[in-house]
């Protein structure tokens, strides 16, 4: 597979800005900068980096309560993001949404969501709008394992397989719904093997591995680009902390979460990078360096930022 | 003038505003080739084919859900719930999706949606086909809540709708549809938010929504013959409220009867009847009544679902009642 140097590196940068950026919100969440709930995604940044990859400035996405990952990976602005997550007036929601709920309708980013399973009909409907307009766009909606035991799946996946609607149904599957395993929440190993439902392709894709995930969500999304309909891609990761920050995790065996972590995305890409020639020795050091001043920026920028004023809270329920 | 039922004037209204827009589509179960379970959106897509007349399968959530998404990236749906009483399976696109997207996104998305629900009692349909739920909806900040009660300004308000940018509730009560009115053939728009007085009086300000202004102008018209005099005002949208028509017409009349199916304990009255309280306590020679359906589900049986319903002798009652207070 020949992916071009400069994708490649997109990818290491893309994956250690959610890394860095999600353990930044860690320790300001801790010290009580940050407020609400806030759901990191570390561990699981090869997903959403690998399937955005393929993904163009106008296609679509719907995100989840872990979103931080899709956002960054779809072209969001960190500042933007940290200000918002601080409740400030220069966040992207004004200080209105959230983490759960931070958008970027022009970026196609169609909302982080608070609601388990609210973003597939949604995606669905971005796919629809597509389809109708006759462009070559597409839709991918983020989700997790345990959301997909909601309806709001099912009817979904069978709406879009009808229609045949550029939909990418992109299952991150971490193994839990906060304490329930996936094991005891379905009877099947595997998402995936649901596709059959609904007569659309199942993939199961190592998600821990970037450029496998780059090369499955490839084949899903030109699929969808040419007509032929929707996909459901899973894949298998694993979340380092827990479902949110605060959760004592006592669900899940201390063993696991090493195991786990010894598939840890990013020293893995940076290690085949390294073979591939493509980082020099230092370079990751170097990139994580510069991400990490980019992030101090997001910080500066949150912090210095204004709270939104009180007559606002009464704008933006109705467009006029 | 022409007269159309208000099941013509909504036809009408959809096909205008598909003839208009390109980006308006129709969906929902059974809205093609059948024309809708009321035949609302009958010959529609013979005229505009079937990707503008789309039927769906089943499915309430995906198909309120995928209107939201497809409103939030430019298109313009119109869909269809085959009752009112299914918007409980969709809830969570209604009122967390559609309703709270642009605020929660600080103003940056729209969601120009039409969500048309019929509702109402009268056909012994039972207590899941026959409700009139529209206060669950009015409360949801985002959402717009219309309820005409004649085929004039079903048609105007409908096509209001579809131009509006924000998700709109548009409920119409099914004995309704068949009940003939003047309405114009060219395209036109009421605004949301305008109530209407149907008929000018000075003892009493009736306030009545959707199958009951019928009923209230039909108390109205029994009245006169006793001497009394009855204003009758439909709100016809419902979020926002007019409050202004309301409480113009109780500085006239001194008294206000409220009278909607949705059953009593937090129904629609409840919030008009505490905004007049609020906004025009100094007027009020008597207290406020409110004439609606009992606390219970509608029931099947013919009688039962009649005394369900209210009539307009327990209207007339009621104002004569308030009268001699």
């Amino acid at each position: 597979m020949a992916i071009e140097k400069e994708k490649l590196l997109w990818m290491f940068r893309n994956m250690v800005t959610i890394r860095l950026f999600e353990e930044r919100v860690a320790e300001y969440f801790a010290a009580g900068k940050i407020y609400g709930f806030v759901h990191l995604y570390v561990g699981e940044e090869a997903t959403a980096t690998g399937v955005c990859a393929n993904l163009r400035k106008d296609d679509y996405i719907t995100s989840t309560h872990r979103g931080h990952g899709h956002l960054i990976s779809k072209g969001g602005d960190l500042k933007l993001m940290m200000a918002e997550l601080f409740g400030r007036k220069t966040g992207y929601c004004k200080g209105k949404g959230g983490s759960m709920h931070i958008a970027d309708v022009e970026l196609g980013i169609l909302g982080a969501n608070g609601i388990v399973g609210g973003g597939f009909p949604i995606a669905t409907g971005a796919g629809l709008t597509a389809k109708y307009n006759g462009t070559d766009q597409v839709a991918v909606c983020f989700f997790g394992d345990g959301a997909s035991n909601q309806g709001t799946f099912h009817e979904a996946l069978n709406l879009a397989s009808i229609w045949k609607l550029p939909v990418v149904f992109v299952n991150e599957n971490n193994m839990y719904g906060i304490s329930m395993s996936q094991k005891k929440s379905m009877n099947v190993p595997d998402v995936a093997a649901r596709a059959a439902a609904y007569n659309v392709p199942g993939v199961v894709v190592d998600g821990n591995d970037v450029l496998a995930v780059y090369e499955a969500a490839g084949e899903a999304i030109k699929r969808a680009r040419s007509g032929e309909g929707p996909t459901l891609l899973e894949c298998k990761t694993y979340r380092y902390r827990g479902h949110f920050e605060g959760d004592p995790t006592v669900y899940r065996p201390k063993e696991e979460v090493e195991e786990w972590k010894k598939k840890d995305p990013i020293p893995r890409f940076e290690n085949e990078l390294a073979k591939m020639g493509i980082l020099a020795p230092d370079q990751a050091q170097t990139i994580k360096a510069e991400i990490s001043k980019l992030i101090d920026e997001a910080v500066k920028f949150a912090e210095e930022s204004p709270w939104p004023s009180l007559e606002e809270i009464t704008e933006d329920v109705y467009a006029v | 003038m022409r007269k159309l039922t208000m099941l013509k004037a909504i036809n009408e209204a959809l096909r205008q505003e598909m003839r208009r827009d390109p980006k308006v589509y129709v969906t929902g179960e059974d809205v093609g080739i059948f024309g809708g379970c009321f035949g609302v959106t009958a010959g529609l897509i013979e005229e505009f084919g079937p990707d503008r007349v789309r039927d769906t399968p089943i499915t309430e959530s995906a198909i309120v859900g995928s209107s939201v998404g497809a409103a939030a990236t430019g298109l313009r749906p119109v869909a269809e719930l085959m009752f009112i009483d299914f918007i409980g399976v969709a809830m969570d696109q209604i009122f967390n999706q559609a309703a709270k997207m642009r605020y929660m996104f600080g103003g940056k998305a729209k969601v120009p949606l039409v969500l048309r629900m019929p509702c109402g009692a009268g056909g012994s349909a039972a207590a899941q086909h026959s409700q009139c739920l529209e206060a669950w909806l009015m409360h949801v900040p985002g959402l717009k809540v219309v309820a005409p009660s004649m085929p004039y300004d079903a048609k105007g308000l409908l096509i209001s709708s579809i131009r509006d940018d924000n998700p709109v509730i548009f409920i119409e009560h099914k004995f309704l549809y068949g009940v003939e009115g003047e309405v114009p053939e060219e395209s036109y728009t009421i605004p949301l938010g305008k109530a209407d007085v149907k008929k000018e009086g000075k003892d009493v300000t009736i306030i009545a929504t959707m199958a009951m202004v019928h009923r209230a102008l039909e108390a109205a018209a029994d009245m006169e013959k006793d001497g009394i005099s009855a204003e009758v005002v439909d709100p016809r949208t419902l979020q926002p409220l007019d409050n202004e028509t309301i409480v113009n017409s109780i500085k006239k009349t001194h008294r206000a009867v409220i009278v909607h199916e949705a059953v009593k304990f937090a129904g629609p009255g409840a919030e008009i009847a505490a905004m007049i309280a609020e906004e025009a306590f100094d007027y009020l020679d008597a207290p406020i009544k409110r004439v609606t359906a009992p606390f219970t589900p509608v029931p099947f049986s013919p009688p039962l679902e009649k005394e369900f319903i209210p009539s307009k002798e327990k209207i007339a009652s009621a104002v004569k009642a308030l009268l001699q207070e």
